[in-house]
């Protein structure tokens, strides 16, 4: 039986947004937690998320994966688990409750941004360096496209973003170069009830 | 000694009654109508106990109904997720943001397919047990339900002694006498010569004993179609989601079973019933070895004289709420293929073996405890392969055929993925499209085909 103290003590402090999710979505959301945790040892590891076949044949299912994880861990607590969903909130949740004064919501535009910016960011320096990109282009593509031919799609990605002329991107340049994406509708997940 | 006498009286009142009401009228394939007035009395008490829980927790009721689920529909209502998926191929999903060439929003797409198989996926939960919708009054279904109201524990408490003081030694009882017969009736039967005689008293000793053991499940079966009931020479293959399959099955006709010689009683009990009628098992070794298999099985149906075999094609048990990959081995043998759906309702008693939870005994103890069996089967009209159809897109049509009738979902995923891992040629697959996509067909790269 799911007891309220089991994982509201861990989220007890925690941004606020995390809160606005309901009671039986937090229940279903542990209830799976629970499931994948095969070690039952009440954390995550890579290899649970690696059990579950349609990650795993997602290309870029390891960068995901890594989201998870705090730098240099290797176990994800359920408070943990939930940070890294909340980006996927649908941005309407937040018109529920507005804080004004509050901290800002994971699964703000910006936040979303920060999250998909982080999957190309290898190496954590808050720049998209051309090596980064040509690495996360292989994962997407495999062996299908030749280095030449990458090489050059990651030249043009680059020179159309970059402003500043440090042939990297950085956050700033990311958001310009998606301000006319949806990015609400295309990192949103909706709970069904 | 007036304790070992009253003892010894009640054990053999005890006895004779079991043989009397149950015993007996199984082995004629009689029923007395005891396990119909128990079941009505289940149901009834099962319906109280959902009318309380609405009662005492409405909101219940409104997550019932924001799901749309209609009190008969026990079917497939827990099935429904937790999440909005978007199941939009990958060219609808990525040219919503853009044309062809790359885009740095592309990630979006593997992130938000990612995320959503994390939060809910359609394999893993196949291979763990299905969520009720509505309380069935056992403690190992109560999961998302809490304390509701006295009156309903008080049943509950009620339904403990009844599961555990009353049924459970009765059906333990009911499944050692069985398995015994079983046993020794084929052991006896196989002395015979090969005759007419021998394959009469055979599927006689099978028929009576599978349903004493149903009986000790308190399984309530209804048959569908009994026209289309497997024939002699024919494959009879089913969708698996626990041993009891066999004996569902076997209850209503005999098989010729296959599989792998194993220890222990299965040993004992697989060596006595291929004296009275020929079941195909395999050595460990064997199994290996997949043109051996393929031509005993052939031998085996060529005979038209031989019970038809049972097969799960499967290859492992399913939670029951989906069909998955049926192994393409089994439709290779030629022959005609009787498919067959199994539904167990899971509202009395949950069949779904988890075999990485619970071992054999523990699993028969759940269900000796469980409030019944109840299952639906189907029999399907046979299919034999097509013209220009191979192995695998046949075991498809078969596959697809009995998730239809049996109102299950179809998948195209593996039932091996409960203990391995994922082929990588699949997420190749998606490499492969996705690269299509920004570049276009011409210049991939042709180390790729």
């Amino acid at each position: 039986m799911v007891h309220d103290h089991d994982f509201k003590g861990h989220l007890h402090g925690d941004n606020f947004q995390i809160s606005l999710v309901s009671h039986s979505q937090i229940t279903r959301l542990y209830s799976r937690f629970t499931s994948l945790d095969k070690g039952e040892n009440g954390t995550l590891s890579r290899e649970d998320f690696q059990r579950i076949p349609e990650l795993a044949i997602n290309p870029l299912g390891d960068r995901i994966i890594n989201a998870f994880f705090p730098e240099g861990e290797d176990q994800v607590n359920f408070r943990g688990f939930m940070r890294t969903l909340a980006h996927f909130r649908p941005i309407e949740d937040n018109e529920k409750s507005k804080d004004v004064n509050g901290p800002e919501p994971l699964n703000s535009r910006s936040n979303k941004l920060h999250f998909a910016f982080r999957l190309y960011d290898l190496d954590k320096d808050d720049k998209i360096s051309r090596d980064e990109l040509l690495q996360v282009l292989r994962m997407m593509v495999g062996v299908n496209i030749s280095d030449e031919q990458l090489g050059s799609i990651a030249d043009r990605t680059i020179q159309e973003a970059d402003q500043d002329g440090d042939s990297a991107i950085s956050f700033t340049e990311f958001v310009k170069v998606l301000e006319k994406v949806d990015v609400e509708q295309k990192m949103s997940i909706r709970f069904l009830h | 000694m007036e304790g070992t006498e009253l003892a010894g009286k009640i054990l053999s009142t005890w006895l004779t009654l079991v043989l009397g009401l149950i015993l007996l009228p199984s082995a004629f394939g009689v029923s007395l109508g005891i396990s119909e007035i128990y079941m009505k009395i289940l149901v009834k008490t099962l319906e109280g106990s959902h009318r309380i829980t609405l009662f005492n927790q409405p909101q219940w009721a409104t997550i019932r109904i924001e799901k749309g689920v209609p009190k008969e529909s026990v079917k497939n209502s827990a099935s429904v997720g937790i999440i909005q998926r978007d199941e939009s191929p990958m060219e609808k999903g990525l040219s919503g943001l853009r044309g062809r060439d790359f885009e740095l929003s592309d990630v979006f797409y593997f992130s938000k397919k990612g995320l959503e198989a994390i939060v809910e996926d359609e394999v893993t939960q196949r291979f763990s047990s299905e969520e009720l919708v509505s309380w069935n009054l056992l403690t190992r279904t109560n999961i998302n339900f809490q304390y509701i109201s006295l009156r309903l524990t008080m049943v509950w408490v009620l339904g403990v002694i009844v599961r555990y003081c009353v049924l459970l030694p009765l059906r333990v009882t009911l499944a050692f006498i069985g398995i015994s017969l079983l046993v020794m009736g084929t052991t006896l039967v196989g002395q015979l010569p090969d005759s007419s005689l021998k394959s009469w008293l055979s599927e006689l000793v099978h028929l009576t004993c599978c349903r004493i053991c149903v009986r000790s499940l308190s399984g309530t079966i209804h048959y569908h179609n009994k026209q289309y009931r497997p024939q002699k020479g024919g494959i009879c293959v089913a969708n698996h989601t626990s041993p009891i399959d066999v004996f569902i099955l076997t209850t209503d006709g005999c098989y010729a079973m296959v599989g792998q010689v194993q220890g222990g009683l299965m040993g004992i009990i697989q060596r006595a019933i291929v004296k009275a009628c020929p079941h195909v098992w395999f050595e460990r070794s064997e199994m290996k070895d997949r043109h051996l298999v393929t031509k005993r099985l052939k031998e085996h149906i060529a005979d038209r004289k031989k019970l038809p075999i049972l097969i799960f094609p499967e290859g492992t048990c399913i939670n029951n709420t989906s069909v998955m990959m049926f192994k393409k081995g089994s439709f290779e043998i030629g022959g005609t293929i009787h498919p067959v759906a199994i539904k167990y309702n899971p509202q009395f008693g949950d069949a779904f073996w988890n075999s990485s939870k619970y071992n054999m005994v523990s699993y028969l103890l759940r269900v000796m405890t469980s409030w019944a069996i109840v299952c639906d089967v189907w029999y399907l009209p046979p299919m034999t392969r097509e013209e220009g159809e191979d192995a695998a897109q046949f075991a498809n049509r078969v596959k697809s055929a009995i998730a239809v009738q049996g109102g299950l979902t179809e998948l195209p995923w593996d039932g091996g993925l409960k203990r391995g891992k994922v082929k990588d040629a699949f997420r190749e697959e998606q490499q492969k499209n996705y690269s299509k996509m920004i570049v276009g067909n011409g210049s991939l790269n042709s180390e790729s085909n």
